[in-house]
């Protein structure tokens, strides 16, 4: 099973669209909030060079945005 | 050959897709994405039905719907132009073409981009569009506003518990919106109203270091902001419609029946010169679009 976390902050509406796709599908996975945790945050920024959520990790690869293919491209690997 | 394809799945789309499918008629909905802006609506208290509902679980509900019928539908996809050949369509996308006798460009709004050295490079490494997803961010940051609307001061109050310095960039010569608001930004130490300012360009390196602006007509002044909010408001996602009629909105510009001027082509939606953007006006305009569309099959004869 693909290790999956969400970076995103509570009021973005793509981070609630994209948590729900990954709970449709039925996957686990590490929801950080990076309004609360700045450490997460920085991190985050450091991994991807981009500031914005939502950001998901899969298998160590970031995808910036609610990228519904890109996830179930890395989700299918 | 499609009897009907269906350009965008939001309120317009959704609604069209639905009368459609109570047709008979061979439907492609091709989208980015289901739900589209009405589901980053925090609540909808006037679509008939719901007293109370949040934009994404109206959306679910739509979504329910449209997915009890059997409806082809291509997510992800992204439509280049619906070009019109000699008696029906051919819609042009991303992932491969597709031929129709009717197409609904349904495609929305999305925020207005402000067109200045910088704004791409740095999307995403400072500069946002959504300052209720990303403002968290910039927490201790000095960042700029660009717009003196509602939206731009709803950032801008969103902002001010979390960043240092805020400054509000509008390029009018005051703020417009609701009174309530223009006190609240006005009573904030944190805020720096630059009214008549002119952003020039976003510069930086990984990230945005700084800004340029030019208030009135003196010298350019170089702000210095880690976080760039754009809300200078929406813009149509016209693209699919190449070469049909707009406004000088760049507003699709339809009749009563949704028509375009390209016989065949329909639009609905936020998309069109409809006077309100409203979820249940896009819905209702979805409905007469699909309408239109049968009758259109209806009344001639194709050798498809």
């Amino acid at each position: 099973m693909a290790k999956i976390k969400v970076y995103s902050t509570p009021t973005c509406p793509y981070c609630r669209l994209a948590k729900n796709f990954l709970k449709e599908k039925g996957v686990d996975f590490e929801d950080v909030d990076v309004s609360v945790d700045r450490k997460a945050a920085e991190e985050m920024i450091q991994k991807s060079g981009q500031m914005g959520v939502p950001q998901i990790e899969i298998n160590e690869k970031i995808i910036v945005g609610f990228d519904k293919g890109a996830i179930e491209r890395e989700l299918g690997k | 050959m499609y009897d009907l394809i269906i350009v965008g799945a939001g309120p317009a789309g959704i609604t069209a897709a639905v009368y459609s499918a109570r047709k008979k008629m061979k439907t492609l909905v091709i989208t980015k994405n289901i739900g589209g802006y009405a589901s980053l609506s925090s609540t909808v208290e006037n679509y008939i039905g719901y007293q109370f509902i949040s934009g994404l679980e109206l959306v679910k509900k739509f979504e329910e719907h449209l997915k009890s019928f059997d409806i082809e539908i291509k997510e992800n996809t992204e439509v280049l132009c619906v070009r019109k050949l000699n008696n029906h369509l051919r819609v042009e996308t991303d992932k491969g073409e597709y031929e129709c006798l009717t197409a609904i460009v349904a495609t929305g709004r999305e925020p207005r981009i402000l067109g200045v050295p910088g704004e791409i490079k740095f999307r995403n490494r400072g500069v946002t569009y959504c300052a209720t997803c990303d403002a968290p961010l910039f927490a201790g940051k000095d960042v700029a506003v660009i717009g003196g609307g509602n939206s731009a001061m709803d950032a801008a109050i969103q902002l001010m518990s979390i960043a240092n310095k805020i400054y509000l960039i509008n390029i009018d010569d005051d703020l417009a919106g609701d009174e309530v608001m223009i006190e609240k930004i006005k009573k904030s130490d944190k805020v720096e109203i630059l009214n008549n300012a002119k952003t020039k360009e976003i510069s930086g390196n990984k990230f945005v270091n700084n800004i340029k602006i030019q208030v009135n007509k003196s010298a350019e002044r170089i702000l210095d902001v880690q976080g760039v909010f754009i809300e200078i408001g929406s813009m149509p996602v016209k693209g699919p419609g190449c070469g049909v009629n707009t406004n000088e909105k760049d507003e699709i510009i339809v009749n009563q029946r949704c028509e375009t001027d390209i016989p065949g082509l329909f639009a609905a939606g936020d998309v069109t010169d409809v006077p309100e953007k409203q979820i249940i006006v896009a819905a209702g305009q979805g409905a007469i679009a699909s309408l239109s569309a049968f009758k259109y099959i209806s009344k001639n004869i194709f050798d498809a």
